[in-house]
């Protein structure tokens, strides 16, 4: 007696199997099989730092791109220049040499350095906190402290320190996808080069105010008196001071580290220890140059 | 009596109107005047006096920049001290003109008597001219510029002007205090608007908690034909201006649009002083009424002040800040903003201050939503706001701009009525600015 749902089952089965198969046929979409080879060689975390809807948005493009010529202006910031470089060959594509980034905060406004003067009891979100007022430490330019940046970063890069009530980036995981820099209202985020044997000298402050403002309310603001910009070697000239505030531009430091020794409120943060100053020695040979007979 | 009221919304938080029965008192002079030049809406004021400059009480020290703006008078006469970046409430630094205080010198071309002057010989132009040149913005706290709302352009037709004495604010009783004791200059005030507008009929809503004023100002608007004046009962927020409009004539504004599209214009009541005194007294805006209030506050005061005063020596004319002041409010308890500190001046657009203790001022510990709905039978726009604070928490902007975010007008019901305690507004305010950034740049494109 099971012979007759047998078959029924089977006739149905085989019915399905047909009308599956004309469907598939009539529509099939044509897709570039290239698109499937890019897509399994990016990360797959779907993080949206290269600006397309996650990884197989960036295939997408990679290849339409690729059809055009160049794929030169697309990248993927988690991948990095290996990435790139494995779908270049696939592509068959030559893939400039990309420098790898890291995002680096730039605000030393701790608990010690900054005190907290007033009590933010609104939503905990940096961006509304942002459009009411200038904070609790009273910076308008510093940290909110909220963790914006922390909620948005995909990677598990980053964490709320509750001692300095700062986010910290661990530059291990950090991926640069740069969902942190877009997140902060304040700009404070900035996307910095890892740098040779990931040696990184940075300003830790965006405050644009006059030197004694900042002061008030924090001790560890960049006051804008320009000696790291004289301590800069000449040849090197990085750092240049703009509305009170100094900034280094990652592409012509050299990370000797000498401004970091010269800041007066410890504003200028490196990756590595600077090298201590040589002790002042008197220069016996040339006092008083011989005037020439 | 016959009150009117609007529909949808609306809540009754306790009125606290503990400084109403306080007369209008000139606060002292400060000694040091930082008047911002961005104090109303739109982009703010270019200086135009220099570092060591004399000023007098009255001098233009900021032109209006572009079509929404307004010019800005020194409020004191002495020296120009500097032209610098000073905190406002908020605790950022905008510009302003700071100028140390001699004497007190009046510039001779405002009319100082204190006589009614009940003539209104100019006409319509003359009239915005006028208010354009005295700086003249909205008293209720929203600031927008005045001669802007009487440009009334072609083609648009304009029957009623709508004079909002509701002050549905808690707390606040600046307008009150004013329909008081000035009841005749905002007869005089109202009438001059009307001309600028052109219409035969005015209309003065007041709230039902100031039976007094409303008794005064109808047995006076018996000799200015054309001026009624109509009791509401007290709901908040009445004094929005769309909340008026339905309250008084049963009129909508749709989404959007202005007032200006239902045939009305909206004025604030302390507005009509400030006008009847810059077109009747030639005097432009640089001293205004703020409440100073508080539960505990030793005095309660409603001081005539100069713009620029620091609101320290307001809160010290007072008996000073008692123990446990938590929170010092600029405006009213409902949508004003905690200030950052009391050293910040008084603007054009402060109404009051209150000094709000520990237990009034900290929010409780926000709950999850319950879906109890309370909040969207708040909203007096008729929208959903626990759903707009969703859409803002996931960041669904395309989501927020289908559910009218933009409509908010930041009245705080929703925030007020909720049992869980939710930053209701917060985000409500975030998806709002963001929907309107966005419809920014697509129309830019």
């Amino acid at each position: 007696m099971i012979l007759y749902p047998v078959i029924m089952l089977g006739a149905v089965a085989g019915i399905a199997a047909i009308l599956l198969f004309l469907t598939a046929k009539k529509f099939h979409v044509e897709e570039d099989p290239r698109i499937d080879k890019v897509a399994e060689l990016l990360p797959g975390a779907n993080c949206g730092g290269c600006g397309y809807p996650g990884c197989r948005g960036l295939a997408e493009a990679i290849v339409k791109a690729a059809d055009k010529g160049d794929i030169g202006g697309l990248s993927c910031p988690p991948g990095g220049s290996t990435a790139m470089k494995a779908i270049g060959e696939v592509l068959g594509m030559a893939v400039a040499e990309s420098e790898p980034m890291v995002a680096v905060l730039r605000c030393g406004g701790t608990h010690e350095k900054a005190p907290r003067t007033l009590k933010y009891d609104g939503a905990p979100k940096c961006v509304i906190a942002h459009t009411v007022f200038a904070g609790e430490k009273g910076c308008p330019n510093g940290c909110l402290g909220l963790g914006d940046c922390v909620t948005v970063c995909a990677f598990g890069a980053m964490y709320m320190d509750e001692k300095t009530g700062l986010p910290v980036i661990d530059p291990a995981k950090c991926v640069a996808c740069g969902a942190c820099v877009k997140a902060c209202p304040r700009k404070i985020i900035e996307m910095r080069p890892k740098g040779r044997k990931e040696r990184r000298v940075w300003v830790n402050c965006v405050n644009t105010e006059k030197g004694a403002a900042a002061m008030k309310y924090c001790k560890a603001a960049c006051i804008g008196c320009g000696k790291c910009v004289k301590e800069c070697p000449e040849k090197v000239q990085a750092i240049t001071l703009q509305n009170n505030l100094a900034y280094i531009d990652p592409k012509k430091c050299i990370a000797c580290g000498k401004c970091v020794l010269v800041c007066p409120t410890k504003a200028i943060l490196a990756t590595f220890e600077p090298p201590k100053p040589k002790p002042v020695e008197a220069k016996p040979a040339e006092a008083a140059p011989a005037t020439p007979a | 009596m016959d009150l009117k009221t609007f529909k949808i919304g609306g809540v009754h938080p306790p009125e606290n109107k503990l400084s109403a029965g306080a007369p209008i008192e000139a606060a002292a002079l400060p000694k040091r005047a930082f008047i911002h030049l961005g104090q109303h809406l739109g982009a703010p004021a270019k200086p135009i006096v220099q570092k060591g400059d004399k000023v007098r009480v009255g001098t233009l020290i900021g032109a209006g920049e572009g079509f929404i703006s307004a010019a800005v008078h020194s409020s004191v006469s002495g020296t120009v001290f500097a032209i610098d970046a000073v905190v406002d409430a908020s605790g950022y630094k905008r510009p302003a003109v700071i100028i140390d205080v001699e004497g007190d010198e009046w510039e001779p071309t405002i009319d100082r008597s204190p006589e009614l002057k009940k003539d209104i010989s100019l006409d319509k132009k003359a009239i915005v001219d006028r208010l354009k040149e005295a700086g003249i913005v909205g008293l209720g706290g929203a600031t927008f510029p005045a001669h802007v709302k009487y440009m009334v352009p072609e083609g648009k037709k304009v029957d009623t002007l709508i004079i909002n004495a509701v002050e549905c604010e808690p707390y606040l009783t600046s307008d009150h205090r004013v329909m008081l004791e000035r009841a005749d200059e905002v007869l005089v005030g109202t009438r001059i608007l009307m001309t600028a507008l052109g219409v035969e009929r005015a209309v003065i809503g007041i709230e039902a908690n100031k039976p007094d004023a409303i008794e005064i100002l109808s047995r006076k608007a018996k000799d200015h034909p054309g001026i009624t004046v109509q009791a509401l009962k007290v709901q908040y927020p009445q004094g929005a201006e769309k909340q008026l409009i339905k309250a008084i004539l049963n009129r909508e504004v749709p989404s959007g649009k202005l007032p200006l599209d239902v045939g009305c214009v909206v004025n604030n009541v302390g507005t009509t002083v400030a006008v009847y005194e810059a077109v009747q007294k030639n005097k432009p805006l640089f001293e205004r009424i703020v409440t100073l209030t508080g539960k505990k506050l030793p005095r309660k005061a409603n001081f005539l002040v100069r713009v620029g005063t620091p609101i320290t020596q307001l809160i010290d004319a007072c008996g000073g800040a008692p123990e446990g002041t938590a929170k010092f409010i600029n405006g009213g308890p409902m949508m004003g903003k905690a200030m950052v500190n009391t050293d910040i001046p008084v603007t054009k657009g402060t109404s009051g201050v209150i000094l709000v203790d520990e237990a009034d001022a900290r929010r409780n510990a926000p709950g999850a939503c319950i879906r109890c709905a309370k909040c969207v039978a708040a909203c007096p726009m008729g929208l959903e706001p626990y759903l707009i604070e969703k859409q803002a928490e996931y960041a669904l902007w395309e989501d927020a701009e289908k559910e009218d975010a933009a409509d908010c007008m930041e009245c705080g019901c929703c925030q007020f009525t909720c049992p869980a305690a939710r930053p209701l507004l917060d985000n409500i305010r975030l998806a709002k600015t963001t929907v309107m950034r966005i419809r920014r740049e697509r129309s830019k494109k």
